[in-house]
């Protein structure tokens, strides 16, 4: 072994190539993302990689290669999770052959997500061991700990490191590529008892799996990711990852600590040694993030075992019920347990803060597209259904043009039902190139099959830009770094019965408001494909600046909201370190006052 | 023990200045932890990342990357509204180390408000009078004019840090090392010449 200073998404990575995994599939979300990425990067030629159209496809083919014997890794976000709980539900009854870890990246906050719903209520409620990593370096454990229970009791396994862990970056000892394991993989047997889910098999299956849980439940308490450390206080506190990390700190130099229970398999819980804890409190806080699932279960032990032990919580009210934990949140609860005085230095007050939230880049195409549309349907009555993405960020002002955002796919069936309600409407749904192909496909069919009226616009930037530019079916490039064929959207969306597909360039302003405009008033589901690529892909052509033609209306600001057009003394300037050269402020300025 | 707070806005290199000290203090044998933001918040908003060395030799234990309000030893910010919006996370007498330039943020233009970036430096200013921070502030955006090049903003950050002497155990030739390990072959010698255009 040796010393890396790692990201935990890249100690998760390297540690499933570490143990022999031959198969990573996936669907880029943050915070996910870097696992699969991580392990294209480092792979043998003995490993397979592949970015899936979406978290459903992804998790499926896994889990053929861990039919076959190879261990098989998938990653997603915890929404993906969603998209993928078809398969994982059935899964979860048919078993795996190899070891498979699902890795499911929870963000608490939420952060970059639109849910703060808990990976360990997944595990619950699948029925599947779940692993909880409190560190890098124990998420770089872990991985091997999962592929082992996942092979010996045949049933994927969850693995669900939170943002802070993810992000999270470490020096952690790490195996030498010597040291790496080797797991052959027996190939497909076949076996219709076992590979084909009938109601008998699942009735038999989940009688096997109650048994299996009760089982690991025994086991577990005695695994290292568990831990119960007596105090000297009648007081315990219980919690998980990161925030476990956090109560350590914190309990670090008292002199009079409570009993601390660590949670590192919240799925099947760790019961004697939750009941052993139990026992030396007379009353426990349970610090967690999403979801209560510690407090939820030592209530339920205390009931199961008469105890008189006071559990406190989220569901009593004592501990925050949504985002994150922090060390000063943990620091400060911890403290006012226990009975201690935190002292704090008070500064002066600061001056108002200016608000920062993220824009779109300087020069990204998006920009240009939402503002065609948006002077094309100027003083109609119009929606716009956005989806997640970058474009996400349309609706800041002053583009001002999301409407609607729900989840991956969603804005093309959003808009028609907004149409069908709502008739004189007219109804527009944004979708990127990446989601088009993870799940808005779909949603054209539907439109095409029951004659909705609707305008279809793909923001094509040749990317999935928000989570790190990722290839996908439209690149024409794989994570085998292959070069294929790329999946046409125009020729994908005629195939489904789009009879109006036309292509335009967002950056020719005038040009691609004609075009929204004579395309969105007819009839049917028609698309717009604004193709250009993303700003950060590309080189940044020569820097605009403002002439002294300027006459500060301020135009371009308010249209536009490009981060590269500041104000400085009292003037519009443009930044030229943060200018693309993408020409958009040039066409909107009444004035001809914006230059290259 | 070092706990660093690295603030500023999307976009601005604050990961590769944070993977720097970070290379370097484990390369003198220091543990160290880190945490980033990414995602959403890296176009244009606000962004900070945490960053903890540690001793074993000295006893010192990290158990996370962040660590709670009022326990930061160093604020290196590359905008003057991010060291404040951090301010709380320092201990009183703690460093903060700021690029003097504002990054005006698309809502104060489009709402005509007054940031100009002068009325953040100028609290610094009153809290370094109170003895609450040391203070070290310089127009980054001037220097890297001088060496025609925005883009070495990050390792003037580190290059002012490092001359400040606040920093335990990291000199500038560890930087530079951790410059040669991490950064592009074509890009060394521009980032190692910034450095060193600030201390060497
Ligand atoms: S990363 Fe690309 S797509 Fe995303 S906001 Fe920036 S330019 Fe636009
Ligand atoms: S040309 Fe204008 S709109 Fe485009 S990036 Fe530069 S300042 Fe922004």
């Amino acid at each position: 072994m040796h010393k890396e200073y790692l990201m935990g998404n890249a100690a998760i990575g390297r540690a499933a190539l570490a143990a022999g995994m031959s198969f990573i599939s996936g669907y880029p979300g943050t915070p996910s993302s870097e696992v699969l990425e991580t392990a294209a990067k480092y792979r043998t030629d003995k490993t397979y990689v592949e970015w899936s159209v979406n978290e459903k496809a992804a998790l499926e083919a896994a889990a053929g290669a861990a039919y076959c014997g190879a261990r098989s890794m998938v990653t997603m976000k915890q929404v993906g999770l969603n998209v993928a709980s078809d398969p994982l539900m059935s899964l979860a009854y048919v078993g795996v052959k190899g070891g498979m870890i699902i890795l499911v990246a929870d963000d608490p906050g939420p952060i970059s997500s639109q849910t703060e719903q808990d990976t360990r209520t997944f595990a619950l409620y699948s029925k599947l061991p779940c692993f909880d990593p409190g560190s890098v370096e124990e998420a770089y454990r872990m991985v091997r700990d999962a592929f082992e229970l996942s092979e010996k009791y045949r049933t994927p396994v969850i693995l669900r490191p939170t943002t802070r862990i993810c992000h999270g970056y470490a020096s952690i000892d790490v195996y030498d590529e010597s040291e790496y394991l080797e797991i052959p993989a027996e190939g497909f047997v076949k076996d219709s008892s076992r590979w084909v889910i009938f109601p008998k098999l699942s009735y038999n299956a989940h009688m096997a799996i109650e048994k299996r849980n009760r089982e690991l439940s025994s086991l577990l308490s005695s695994y290292e990711g568990n831990s119960f450390e007596r105090g000297t206080l009648k007081t315990g506190i219980a919690s998980h990852g990161i925030s476990a990390a956090y109560v350590s700190e914190a309990l670090e130099g008292l002199s009079e600590k409570p009993s601390f229970l660590k949670v590192g398999t919240p799925f099947p819980f760790p019961e004697d040694l939750a009941v052993g804890f139990l026992k030396s409190c007379d009353e426990v806080y349970c610090i967690e993030e999403l979801d209560p699932v510690i407090e939820r279960e030592l209530t339920y032990l205390c009931g199961e075992y008469r105890l008189d032990t006071h559990i406190l919580g989220k569901l009593s009210g004592d501990v925050h019920t949504a985002g994150e934990n922090d060390p000063s949140y943990v620091n400060s609860l911890i403290n006012s347990v226990l009975g201690n005085v935190l002292q704090t230095e008070r500064m002066p007050d600061p001056p108002a803060l200016p608000a920062r939230p993220p824009v779109l880049c300087a020069g990204c195409p998006h920009r240009a597209s939402f503002y065609a549309v948006k002077c094309a349907m100027k003083g109609k009555k119009a929606v716009f259904c956005g989806d997640i993405g970058c474009y996400t960020l349309g609706n800041a002002k002053p583009l001002d043009m999301v409407d609607t955002c729900l989840c991956m796919g969603a804005g093309v069936n959003i808009a028609q039902g907004i149409g069908r309600a709502d008739p004189d409407t007219v109804c527009f749904a944004f979708v990127g190139d990446s989601t088009f192909f993870a799940s808005a496909v779909t949603g054209a069919i539907n439109g095409v099959y029951n004659g909705a009226d609707m305008t279809l616009v793909i923001l094509d930037n040749s990317t999935t830009a928000m989570t790190g530019h990722q290839p996908h079916p439209g690149t024409g490039r794989t994570m085998m770094g292959d070069i294929v064929e790329k999946i046409d959207i125009g020729a994908v969306l005629k195939g489904v019965g789009v009879t109006e597909v036309v292509t335009a360039d967002p950056f020719d302003h005038e040009k691609a408001v004609r075009t929204v405009a004579d395309t969105a008033l007819k009839k049917g589901v028609k698309a717009i494909i604004f193709k250009s690529p993303c700003a950060m892909l590309i080189r940044p052509e020569k820097a605009y600046s403002i002439t002294d033609k300027c006459t500060g209306c301020k135009g371009c600001i308010r249209k536009i909201g490009c981060p590269a057009i500041v104000i400085e003394n009292e003037k519009v300037k443009i930044d030229t370190s943060l200018c693309t050269g993408c020409g958009l402020c040039a066409q909107v300025c009444p004035f001809g006052a914006i230059e290259r | 023990m070092n706990n660093i707070l690295i603030a500023g806005v999307g976009g601005q290199g604050i990961v590769l200045a944070s993977k720097l000290i970070a290379f370097a203090a484990s390369g003198n044998g220091m543990d160290v932890m880190g945490a980033e933001t990414i995602g959403m918040a890296q176009k244009g908003g606000s962004v900070t990342g945490f960053l903890r060395t540690a001793s074993a030799e000295k006893g010192e234990k990290l158990y996370c990357p962040m660590f709670p309000k009022g326990k930061g030893d160093i604020i290196i910010a590359f905008e003057p509204s991010e060291a404040v919006r951090n301010i709380s996370c320092l201990k009183k007498g703690g460093t903060v180390i700021v690029n003097t330039n504002p990054v005006m943020p698309v809502t104060a233009a489009l709402t005509g408000g007054s940031y100009s970036g002068s009325e953040m430096t100028d609290y610094l200013r009153e809290l370094e009078k109170g003895s609450y921070i040391k203070l070290f502030a310089e127009d980054m955006a001037a220097r890297c004019r001088e060496l025609g090049n925005p883009r070495v903003l990050n390792i003037l950050m580190l290059g002012l840090t490092v001359k400040s002497g606040t920093i335990d155990g990291i000199t500038a030739e560890d930087i530079k090392n951790a410059i040669r390990k991490n950064v592009k072959p074509q890009f060394v010698d521009m980032n190692i010449g910034a450095l060193e255009s600030i201390c060497s």
